[in-house]
């Protein structure tokens, strides 16, 4: 923030970063009423000491339960399940996380639990192939939650570490695949108990604030246990996980920063929040420079 | 979702406190335009754009009818949603037509915007509407993305030009239009791989693609959930390809859209169909007017 002075300008500026990060205006709004308050309390009158204040509450409200990392299974298979809208990167993260546990050591099996999107068997056939995985698959057209069903019956079977299920994208007004995504979670609750482990919701980063009623839907429909958010690579910010971390207390877990499969990371609090403010810090440097 | 406000109910709330006093100062329109700007914010219309957008509402309203209105809500409804269709409005949703065919149709756009989904509903649009379209396909970098626009051109029985992954983008363009002359094929639609409009390699390829074409239209493909992002992913894209047109997605959800306004404010590219579902169905022409109702949550 260029400004030194707390003024309506300063409160105004702020805003408009936090709402260009797509935090969303009343999230945004409620965060400005609490950082006022605190400069009314503590009597600040530099801007340069506020803005470490408001990184630190955003720093400690996003860090809360993403600290932890992945829920695994204390003994067996750990199993995972991705949700998610179209389009989001819920294959290409499956792909990414296989990767990760594969390097890890560890034994892993994929559920083409997608039987809807052309093509989408063999998208997670590819990852599988990538990086040597093997895929529990049925035709396409198939109930997925016949696939799933297969796929732990496989999962007891082989005695593999983790399963990865991926799921067909469906947008949360449709009631149909809704229910439809209902029918797979309870598969699996059913067929092992104590999974799925984790539910994964997948949220892509340039998305507005209907994200906020993806998690909503999804976490009624499918047990949403955290989120991974894909394509920070771009430079959209992802603010909308603030709204979603205070409203619904859903963690973001893993981020995804490409489309290889080593660009996935644990989600960094700290690193995420200076990106928040990232474009506003360079535009202090280029002022500096300049003048 | 019920935490959206209508503007209507907003606008009732700010000008309910009047009653009685009479007449409508300029500070009780700054107060609505605040609601308006709210809602706006709400259905992610960029920030920037908001601003411009309000400075002209306001100055319209305050010029007119507004102060002298005995329903002063109601009159400003009516300045905002003539606004938001004039500015999304504009030249209607009609595909260029080459004077000599075949037409040349470029699909581009982020990572799963949907411009795959989107080229084969043309491709199904321009079939049903008498054409013979062949579908090329120049993603060679997705897993399966060849493999998912061939199983799309055969539901809909139109053919798919390909030469596998490990041709480069740019000659199977070039040779999927020599192959639609040489077959009679009056549309050609080139579906391109999804980038990132900062990634310098892959929007040069784009680039390159659009040289080597010289497409007749070059549509922008983009996820009506996109958030303030879009003016930046629209500028870019413009900037380095002159769009000719915007595709918007996934209306089918709950999203309030407010992207396309911003993708339309910064390009000034029409927005020419939207998609409405996963299936393969034709492409749906765009209503400047249903868009602004949406948007506003009415
Ligand atoms: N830049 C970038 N692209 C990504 C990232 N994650 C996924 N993608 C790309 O986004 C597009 C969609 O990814 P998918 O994994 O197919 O998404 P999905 O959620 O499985 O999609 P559906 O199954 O169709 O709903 C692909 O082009 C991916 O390569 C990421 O972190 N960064
Ligand atoms: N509900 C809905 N889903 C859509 C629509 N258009 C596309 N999709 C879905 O969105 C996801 C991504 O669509 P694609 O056509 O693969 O997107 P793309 O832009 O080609 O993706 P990449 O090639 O990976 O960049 C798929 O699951 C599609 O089925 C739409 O209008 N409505
Ligand atoms: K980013
Ligand atoms: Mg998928
Ligand atoms: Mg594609």
């Amino acid at each position: 923030l260029r400004r030194k002075k707390i003024d309506e300008a300063f409160y105004e500026e702020l805003e408009e970063i936090l709402i260009g990060a797509d935090v969303g205006v009343t999230t945004v709004m409620r965060l400005t009423d609490e950082l006022r308050e605190e400069v009314r309390k503590r009597k600040i009158e530099d801007a340069s000491d506020l803005q470490p204040i408001l990184s630190e509450k955003l720093v400690a409200l996003l860090r809360e339960g993403a600290d932890e990392g992945l829920r695994m299974a204390e003994s067996g298979t750990t199993v995972i399940l991705f949700v998610g809208v179209n389009g989001v990167g819920k294959t290409t993260t499956i792909g990414k996380l296989a990767h990760r546990f594969k390097s890890e050591g560890k034994s892993v099996l994929m559920a083409a639990g997608d039987t809807f999107r052309a093509g989408a068997i063999d998208q997670l056939e590819e990852w599988g192939r990538r990086v040597g995985v093997e895929v529990v698959k049925q035709q396409p057209g198939a109930d997925p939650a016949a696939v799933m069903y297969d796929a732990i019956r496989a999962a007891k079977q082989r005695g593999v570490d983790v399963l990865l299920c991926d799921t067909a994208g469906r947008l949360q007004n449709k009631t149909n695949l809704m229910e439809e995504l209902n029918k797979i979670y309870r598969v699996i609750q059913r067929e092992m108990p104590g999974a799925p482990h984790e539910v994964l919701l997948v949220l892509d980063a340039t998305t507005g604030q209907n994200a906020l009623s993806q998690a909503k839907l999804f976490g009624e429909k499918s047990g949403v246990t955290g989120i991974v958010l894909t394509k920070l690579d771009s430079t959209a910010k992802g603010g909308i996980v603030v709204a979603i971390r205070s409203e619904l207390k859903l963690p973001v877990k893993l981020v995804g920063l490409g489309e290889k499969m080593d660009d996935l990371q644990e989600f960094d609090a700290e690193q995420f929040v200076h990106a928040l403010f990232a474009g506003a810090i360079d535009k202090e440097a280029e002022a500096g420079s300049a003048g | 979702m019920a935490a959206f406000e209508s503007l209507t109910s907003r606008l009732q709330s700010v000008f309910g406190k009047l009653r009685g006093k009479g007449k409508v100062t300029e500070d009780d329109v700054n107060e609505a335009m605040r609601e308006v700007r709210l809602a706006l914010l709400e259905a992610d219309v960029n920030f920037k754009v908001v601003k411009d957008f309000i400075a002209r509402v306001k100055e319209r309203a305050i010029g007119q009818e507004v102060v002298k209105s005995f329903t002063p809500g109601m009159v400003i409804i009516d300045i905002v949603n003539k606004e938001l269709t004039e500015l999304m409005g504009g030249t209607q949703a009609k595909l260029a037509k080459a004077a000599k065919p075949p037409t040349v149709i470029m699909m581009a756009g982020l990572q799963g915007a949907g411009k795959t989904t989107a080229s084969a509903k043309l491709a199904l649009m321009l079939q049903k509407g008498g054409h013979k379209p062949l579908l090329a396909a120049c993603d060679i970098y997705r897993p399966a993305a060849i493999k998912q626009l061939q199983v799309l051109g055969g539901q809909i029985g139109v053919p798919v030009f390909s030469l596998g992954d490990k041709v480069n983008p740019v000659d199977i363009a070039r040779q999927a239009l020599q192959h639609a002359k040489d077959e009679g094929r009056d549309y050609l639609i080139i579906d391109t791989a999804g980038r990132l409009h900062i990634d310098e390699a892959l929007m040069e390829e784009l680039r390159q693609i659009h040289e080597g074409v010289k497409p007749d239209e070059v549509l922008l493909v983009v996820d009506a959930m996109i958030g303030q992002e879009a003016v930046n992913v629209a500028q870019s894209f413009h900037e380095q390809l002159e769009l000719t047109g915007i595709v918007l997605t996934k209306l089918d959800g709950d999203t309030r859209g407010g992207a396309a306004i911003s993708v339309k404010a910064v390009t000034g590219c029409p927005i020419k169909f939207v998609g409405m579902g996963e299936k393969i169905e034709p492409l749906e022409p765009f209503h400047p007017d249903r868009m602004a109702s949406r948007i506003l949550g009415m």
